[in-house]
């Protein structure tokens, strides 16, 4: 091949790369490891991980979740066509990408119960800043009215992002788990956002949401879990005009944290401002039906400086998985799981608040997650626990970073619990019996 | 050497998609009461849901799924896969992107339990595995790019830019000095320009030269106090380095701006020559291009971003940091920009890429930069009497060939080209980008396609030519051998139908 350029070494075809800037000793970086050493190498980093599933039983939540992913999502999630294709900018070879996106948003929309989705943002965090970009632009305003119930991790990367936009975040403050509405003033809003539940578990009313964005012109942005959102009022039933979720419930693994997929819907009105890619139906010149990204108009790749967003790469692999998993689980299903969710939680809580020194942090309706103040601290119990092989839920102050608006109370002894369809009623009775031993 | 045994060594091209049946939908193959969902059995107690969150948090209306066995569901699925081209059926040239093979070996890691079950929340001291993995591959890309430090936390290349950009405006606010503008070569991706705008600076638009490169006097004429920096491509989407970069890395360094690396086309360099040493302030890194990382379709990526020393203050936190022998802590950078991903980053991802750079190894990723370069320049010479390169001199990891000739003979664009290529059992390449060629096809056929594959491309290239002039009607209705013949686009914006519920109104 060289000597068809020309050339006689490979060295060669870099020639035109300034001398001065080229590399000459090679990458400082060991020479290539077979497979079954570089197998071994990443079994020790497993070793050294604890909190597995196989090790530990999981009650950690906030927003990532310990679900049943069965070997049939699995099978079908990691078929190459798949796993090795790219975005589908050539239709007529990627009908299986587009129609499996095609059906991801067709159960977006009705698990948000608004009329457009789009194929899939990052995350929930990110697809928080996309709602908010998008209500700058339908608003024309900046500031954005976020509740402190929204989970603190989407609240950072929030005002991460507002250093570039510009926009002003206020994030109001709960009272026994309930956004005190009544201590700001809103009417220059450009959003104003709640999460259903609230990171803290707890269910609010939307409805005073929805008022507040109808009074003030403003957005309302609508942060659901996609599983309660199989049980519990949609959000567009609550009068929401953007829905946003964090997808990984829907047969994603905790897999650390990523990659998880980002839920986006939004009522018609906003689809010209729609963030990130959206699969229509249309038909080849055959006549027969057919699937391609559409209204490509708002993206990057055209509108460059004025695009609605710069996503290009997304999750599709997590909204293909999501259409699957949600087909295995079925309408019955998906009922199933989110009413053994809300039983499990409700099992437990109303157990460990009977132990002295544990007590409910609110007062409040909750769905599958609830917080508790533990007597001797969160970190200490927590760390207790996991010598029980417990994964007892989270430190809430290793959310936040410390103080926060949403637990003016105070923070150090909150312990956040989540309860998935797989807890066994053994897991969840040993649980009580693990906290009522390590609290005193 | 154009003499090549046509099946030696194997052809990565091939056209086994399915026929022309189309697939119905999950929903079309839905029957009530269908189910193939199976639950744990708990022992829970039962409740009713009204007496756990109260009627008025309750839907009164089923939300609709779909109900069918698992049969059907695998059915259903399998059978879009058979309408899906992928990087694992054949050569997928798509010039910018990268689309090498994936190594098996690496979706090992990504179903590893001891990584992949581990939640994201819990405390350090029972994820050292994890904290561990991730320092480590922050040590090997900082080897790679010659940086000091890097956020792991960018899901994607997108997202990469825009907190490269965020990182660029804390640097210069803490030193006192708002800056207004950002250059941008005009050949550029169009996300640079989209983050430029979302981290709140303006673009100002670089010209290129007659040789595809950066316009250094229109560089300089661009430069004032007011530039917060430039974002490039190198080697630029042309496929071309940037020969001048020592000039333009000086010119913007003098001003105060800094140099964001583009890492978009890094898979070209790996080993020759790094970001660091041109004179970069910030890198990112697009591991599902250059560290094989599969595409999933359109994602998931990953796009961390690596810093100089003078900007590791403001990196993105918490990062796993190395705190003892063998200990490891998460800690946030003293003037840290915050977070930008809901957790760490996509961390399977993040994994994947690590058990790439171990198989490879210094010496093997040299070797991918070096024949990554060769193979796009063995095709550019092979073509270039069919479909010349818009410049026709060595090139890096891929070249733009420009169509403008068979427009101008036979009324045959670069749209029909790429269309008679997916006949012809191939993935198309990019289609009019960058925007300064006209009928721009930019090919990217990456090191891991063999010359025989490279060979049956370059014919399939020459039997189109052959076409265009014979037939170019039957190009204008390419292809017809593929699942769906072309798609009506102007028709799915007009009248959009996003989900299945709008298509039944």
């Amino acid at each position: 091949m060289l000597a068809f350029l020309g050339m006689d070494s490979l060295e060669q075809l870099f020639d035109h790369v300034p001398a001065a800037v080229r590399l000459n000793q090679g990458l400082d970086l060991a020479d290539g490891m077979s497979e079954p050493d570089v197998g071994a190498h990443f079994a020790r980093f497993s070793a050294a991980n604890r909190a597995t599933s196989a090790a530990m039983t999981c009650f950690a939540g906030a927003g990532a979740y310990d679900h049943e992913i069965p070997s049939v999502v699995r099978a079908l999630a990691s078929r190459s066509e798949f796993v090795t294709a790219y975005t589908p900018y050539q239709p007529e070879v990627a009908q299986g990408v587009l129609q499996a996106i095609f059906e991801y948003q067709t159960l977006v929309s009705r698990l948000s119960g608004l009329t457009i989705a789009n194929a899939s943002l990052y995350d929930g965090a990110t697809a928080l800043v996309e709602a908010l970009n998008m209500a700058a632009g339908a608003t024309g305003r900046s500031t954005m009215y976020v509740s402190s119930g929204v989970h603190p991790h989407w609240r950072a990367v929030a005002r991460t992002f507002a250093q570039g936009t510009g926009h002003r975040i206020v994030e109001v403050a709960l009272r026994d788990g309930m956004t005190q509405w009544d201590s700001v003033e809103v009417s220059d809003a450009a959003a104003i956002v709640g999460a259903y539940p609230n990171y803290l578990g707890v269910l609010e009313d939307m409805g005073e949401y929805a008022r507040l964005a109808r009074d003030s012109d403003a957005l309302f942005v609508f942060c659901g879990d996609p599983v309660a959102a199989g049980v519990l009022k949609t959000a567009g039933q609550w009068g929401a005009d953007v829905f946003v979720g964090e997808g990984q419930p829907l047969g994603t693994a905790l897999s650390f944290g990523g990659p998880y997929l980002g839920l986006f819907a939004c009522s018609v009105e906003q689809v010209r401002r729609l963030p990130g890619r959206i699969v229509g139906e249309t038909v080849d010149s055959n006549g027969r039906r057919a699937f391609v990204t559409t209204l490509r108009a708002r993206e990057q790749d055209i509108r460059r400086e004025k695009a609605t967003s710069n996503v290009c790469t997304n999750q599709t692999l997590m909204a293909v998985t999501a259409a699957i998993q949600l087909g295995w689980l079925g309408t019955q299903g998906l009922r199933a799981i989110a009413t053994r969710c809300a039983q499990g939680a409700h099992y437990l809580f109303d157990q460990v608040v009977q132990i002295p020194g544990v007590e409910a942090a609110c007062d409040q309706p909750f769905f599958r997650e609830f917080a508790l103040r533990v007597r001797g601290g969160a970190r200490e119990v927590l760390a207790a626990m996991a010598e029980h092989d417990v994964l007892g839920g989270l430190e809430v102050a290793a959310l936040t970073g410390g103080e926060d608006p949403s637990v003016p109370e105070g923070i150090d002894d909150l312990v956040l619990v989540a309860v998935t369809e797989r807890r066994t009623r053994d897991e969840l009775d040993n649980y009580v019996n693990v906290l009522r031993k390590v609290v005193r | 050497m154009n003499q090549v045994h046509a099946l030696a060594g194997g052809r990565a091209a091939s056209a086994p998609l399915m026929g022309h049946e189309t697939e119905p939908t999950l929903f079309e193959l839905s029957v009530p009461g269908r189910t193939s969902y199976q639950l744990r059995t708990t022992g829970v107690p039962e409740r009713p849901l009204v007496d756990l969150v109260g009627a008025e948090h309750l839907n009164d209306q089923v939300v609709a799924v779909a109900e069918v066995s698992e049969r059907d569901l695998v059915g259903h699925f399998t059978r879009l896969t058979h309408r899906q081209f992928s990087v694992d059926l054949g050569a997928y040239p798509l010039g910018s992107c990268t689309m090498k093979y994936n190594p098996k070996f690496c979706d090992t890691v990504a179903v590893e339990p001891g990584l992949v079950t581990v939640h994201p929340g819990a405390p350090g001291e029972l994820t050292q595995g994890w904290l561990a993995l991730l320092v480590e591959l922050e040590e090997k890309l900082c080897a790679i790019t010659a940086m000091s430090a890097v956020t792991l936390q960018p899901a994607a290349g997108a997202a990469g830019e825009l907190t490269g950009l965020l990182l660029m405006r804390a640097y210069h606010r803490a030193n006192g000095d708002e800056r207004r503008r950002v250059l941008i070569p005009d050949s550029a991706h169009g996300t640079n320009p989209a983050s430029v705008t979302l981290g709140g600076y303006e673009v100002t638009t670089i010209p290129s030269n007659d040789r595809g490169l950066v316009d250094l006097d229109a560089l300089r004429a661009a430069l004032g106090p007011d530039v917060a920096g430039i974002m490039l491509t190198n080697p630029n989407t042309v496929g071309l380095f940037e020969e001048q970069i020592e000039e333009i890395a000086s010119a913007v360094h003098e001003v105060g701006g800094l140099l964001y690396y583009d890492g978009a086309n890094l898979n070209a360099i790996l080993g020759v020559v790094r970001p660091g040493d041109m004179g970069f302030d910030i890198v990112h890194m697009n591991l599902h291009k250059t560290f094989a990382t599969p595409h999933g379709g359109g994602g998931p990526g990953a796009g961390p971003v690596a810093v100089s020393a003078r900007l590791a203050p403001y990196l993105p936190g918490p990062r796993a940091t190395r705190t003892g022998e063998g200990v490891y802590e998460w800690t946030t950078p003293a003037h840290s920009i915050g977070r930008v991903h809901g957790w760490h980053g996509n961390a399977m991802v993040l994994a994947r890429a690590l058990a790439y750079i171990d198989v490879n190894g210094g010496d093997g990723l040299t070797r991918v930069a070096q024949h990554a370069v060769l193979n796009a320049n063995w095709l550019r010479r092979r073509v270039s009497a069919t479909l010349p390169a818009a410049y026709d001199r060595t090139c890096m990891h891929e070249c733009v060939l420009s169509a403008t000739r068979l427009k101008a003979a036979y009324g045959v664009r670069g749209l029909d080209v790429a269309k008679g290529l997916l006949e012809e059992g191939f993935h198309a390449p990019t289609v009019y980008f960058p925007l300064i060629v006209d009928e721009a096809l930019m090919f990217e056929p990456t090191e891991t396609e063999s010359l025989q594959t490279l060979e049956a491309l370059a014919q399939a290239i020459e039997r189109l030519a052959e076409r265009a002039a014979s037939d170019p009607e039957s190009l204008h209705r390419a292809p017809q051998s593929t699942p769906v013949s072309r798609v009506d686009e102007a028709r799915a914006a007009r009248h959009l139908i996003a989900t299945e519920d709008a298509a039944q109104r």
